[in-house]
């Protein structure tokens, strides 16, 4: 068994000493009637074993385009991969083919959604779905297939295993069901897990449950860990670090308590002044202004400029705002990062 | 699921007088004088009206001939014919040939119109669906009537593939052109249930899911989105043996097969209404246990339905 998984994992030029993850430059379209839709301009991301990242951005902003992307799973046509590169290992997986790629799900970069119920066939037995990955990837017979499953029910924790393999997705509730999701995505071990919003479709209790799952089994196998939310409180418990996207750009990233303790990014500011605080009870929630911008059409210059209260005739013009070095490790995509951060420098 | 089967085949015996009820009916009150018919042109002589009369219990209220010939059913006797045959030879006879033609034409249908829906499912707005497209339209709206005799006159008569009729006992090769002509009428709904059940499958999350679980396309289609894809499908296809036992009644007259659409059809025509509701009695009975085979078949192809 284990030759096995050792043959698969062999990927041409597969570097052990290169980063486990490394996104460059990443720029992906959808082509559709309405016009091209430029959903990524220019993701760059990085994640390092045992380390958790955190993707936070409002719906359409591309988080999950770039997870999709990362996974080799974009629907295409209408999605299209027009530039950068995705490096698994030192492994350009952009540059994979095909069958390649398809090795490399699962067994390498793994991937939970975010609602289990439409996420998993609801005609088939969980233990199927389970025992699919083994008898596929790894040629196992369907009674050795069967075990590992229960195991891995197990191990995220799912009552009376053996008895609950043979039940169908609609029969687990939803903590339960999220599970299954997270136990098939770890199957066979990956060194790195996306999570597409893995809580959000739980109630909150539940959340905390499966949070700190996630957060065990990825200790255990010093998983790297990609989680994409727009749950800011989520974020502050388990991420290292934080992207925040914008109009498929990450317009600020930054080690996670810098980022609490003070944005660069107007953004980022303006999304933690917009969480509910129980101290400002009966005061008025700050929102954010205006709409996302459509992606067929992105403003000019920076394209949080419309929404933004520090914009200046600079903002509106190209060429957007570079990606400025804010402090090691920390940079932001704002003109005015000094201003937003606060008049002393910004070191963390 | 015991209880629900128990219900449905209760409702079923229901359905079942209900059907035959409104048959018996409808051939009642469409009599004029079934016995003059049974003579021709010939007039009738008095004591053999007289006996006749009697014997079919043509004197009696309608209700009370219902009785008559319920209870001549329930017992297993379909009672004899207004040509004096017995009804339970005519359909040993008539009901085996039907079964064939429809069995076949059954199974044309189903292997044309699940690999075409699939292909044009998947390849939506392709050459294939386009082409797929037109056809199904044209046989929608071509008649059977109009079908049948189409057929025969092409592919019997003028370039002599098939058996231009029948015949008394019909092979599987002499029902084929007939059964192509049958499964026509089905084909094009089959075609365009499965394209549209494919299309939104494959739009699910679950295949999302089973993409990033690194199984190859041909796994995600033939067997993820398969299966599902065919849940209606099935559930269409029993409900077309319906459709399929009405056509027969065409196709058979066209084609000169002496099955059970060539006897009602022979019945309806004479006014006989003990052959009709005869053999409307045992259609009524397969196409409620068909329904609730499909119903049944339905609970084991999607796990999320289950019967209380």
């Amino acid at each position: 068994m284990t030759d096995i998984k050792a043959e698969i994992d062999v990927l041409p030029g597969l570097d052990s000493s290169a980063r486990l993850l490394e996104v460059e430059d990443l720029r992906v379209e959808f082509r559709t009637p309405a016009g091209v839709a430029r959903a990524i301009n220019g993701v760059n991301l990085h994640l390092d074993p045992g380390e958790t990242l955190a993707i936070l951005g409002e719906s359409g902003c591309g988080k999950s385009v770039t997870a999709q992307a990362i996974m080799g799973i974009l629907d295409s046509p209408p999605g299209f991969i027009t530039g950068g590169a995705i490096r698994y290992r030192g492994v350009d997986l952009l540059k994979l083919p095909e069958e390649q790629r398809r090795k490399v799900r699962a067994n390498h970069i793994a991937m939970i959604f975010q609602d289990a119920l439409s996420a998993l066939n609801p005609v088939f037995s969980v233990g199927f779905q389970l025992g699919e990955l083994f008898r596929v990837h790894r040629g196992m017979s369907r009674q050795d297939a069967k075990r590992r499953a229960i195991e891995l029910l197990d191990m995220v924790k799912i009552p009376a295993a053996r008895q609950r393999i043979n039940d169908y997705p609609h029969q687990f509730s939803g903590g339960m069901r999220q599970r299954v999701m997270i136990a098939m995505a770890l199957a066979l071990d990956p060194k790195v897990l996306i999570a597409d919003e893995p809580t959000t479709a739980l109630d909150v209790t539940v959340q905390a449950q499966i949070m700190n799952l996630l957060a065990e089994l990825q200790r255990e196998r010093n998983m790297g860990l990609i989680l994409i939310t727009h749950d800011m409180g989520v974020v502050a418990d388990v991420a290292d670090r934080i992207s925040v996207m914008y109009a498929g750009k990450v317009v600020e990233e930054a080690p996670v308590l810098d980022i609490y303790a003070r944005p660069a990014h107007p953004y980022t500011k303006a999304l933690l002044e917009s969480i509910p605080r129980l101290d400002l009870k009966g005061q008025k929630l700050n929102v954010i202004k205006g709409l996302p911008p459509n992606l067929t059409r992105i403003p000019a210059g920076c394209p949080f400029n419309p929404r933004c209260a520090y914009t200046r005739d600079v903002c509106r013009a190209d060429p957007p705002p570079p990606q400025y070095d804010v402090a090691p490790g920390r940079t932001a995509r704002c003109h005015f990062w000094t201003e937003v951060a606060g008049n002393e420098p910004a070191v963390s | 699921m015991f209880r629900y089967f128990v219900r449905r085949v209760l409702q079923g015996v229901l359905t079942f007088f209900g059907a035959t009820f409104i048959v018996y009916a409808l051939m009642f009150a469409n009599q004029t004088d079934p016995l003059q018919a049974l003579a021709g042109e010939r007039p009738l002589p008095d004591n053999v009206r007289q006996a006749l009369t009697e014997r079919y219990h043509l004197d009696d209220p309608f209700i009370v001939q219902y009785g008559h010939y319920m209870r001549g059913l329930l017992t297993g006797d379909f009672g004899v014919s207004l040509t004096n045959r017995k009804i339970s030879e005519m359909m040993s006879q008539a009901w085996p040939v039907t079964i064939r033609l429809a069995v076949l034409a059954m199974i044309i249908a189903v292997m044309i119109s699940v690999t075409a829906g699939i292909i044009s499912g998947i390849r939506r707005g392709g050459p294939f669906d386009t082409v797929t497209l037109v056809i199904t339209l044209i046989l929608l709206a071509l008649p059977i009537v109009v079908l049948a005799p189409l057929a025969q006159l092409l592919f019997g008569i003028q370039l002599k593939w098939f058996p231009a009729t029948a015949g008394a006992d019909p092979g599987l090769f002499q029902l084929i052109l007939p059964a192509a002509v049958l499964a026509s009428l089905v084909i094009a709904t089959e075609i365009r249930v499965t394209r549209a059940s494919v299309a939104e499958n494959l739009r699910a999350d679950y295949v999302r899911t089973a993409r990033a679980k690194g199984l190859s396309k041909r796994r995600v289609i033939g067997i993820h989105v398969l299966r599902n894809s065919l849940i209606p499908v099935v559930t269409l296809i029993g409900l077309d043996l319906g459709n399929l036992m009405a056509g027969a009644i065409v196709t058979e007259g066209v084609f000169n097969i002496p099955g059970v659409g060539f006897n009602l059809f022979r019945g309806i025509r004479t006014e006989d209404g003990p052959l009709v509701v005869g053999f409307v009695s045992i259609l009524v009975i397969v196409f409620i246990v068909v329904n609730l085979v499909v119903d049944l078949l339905y609970a084991v192809l999607d796990p999320r339905i289950r019967y209380e």
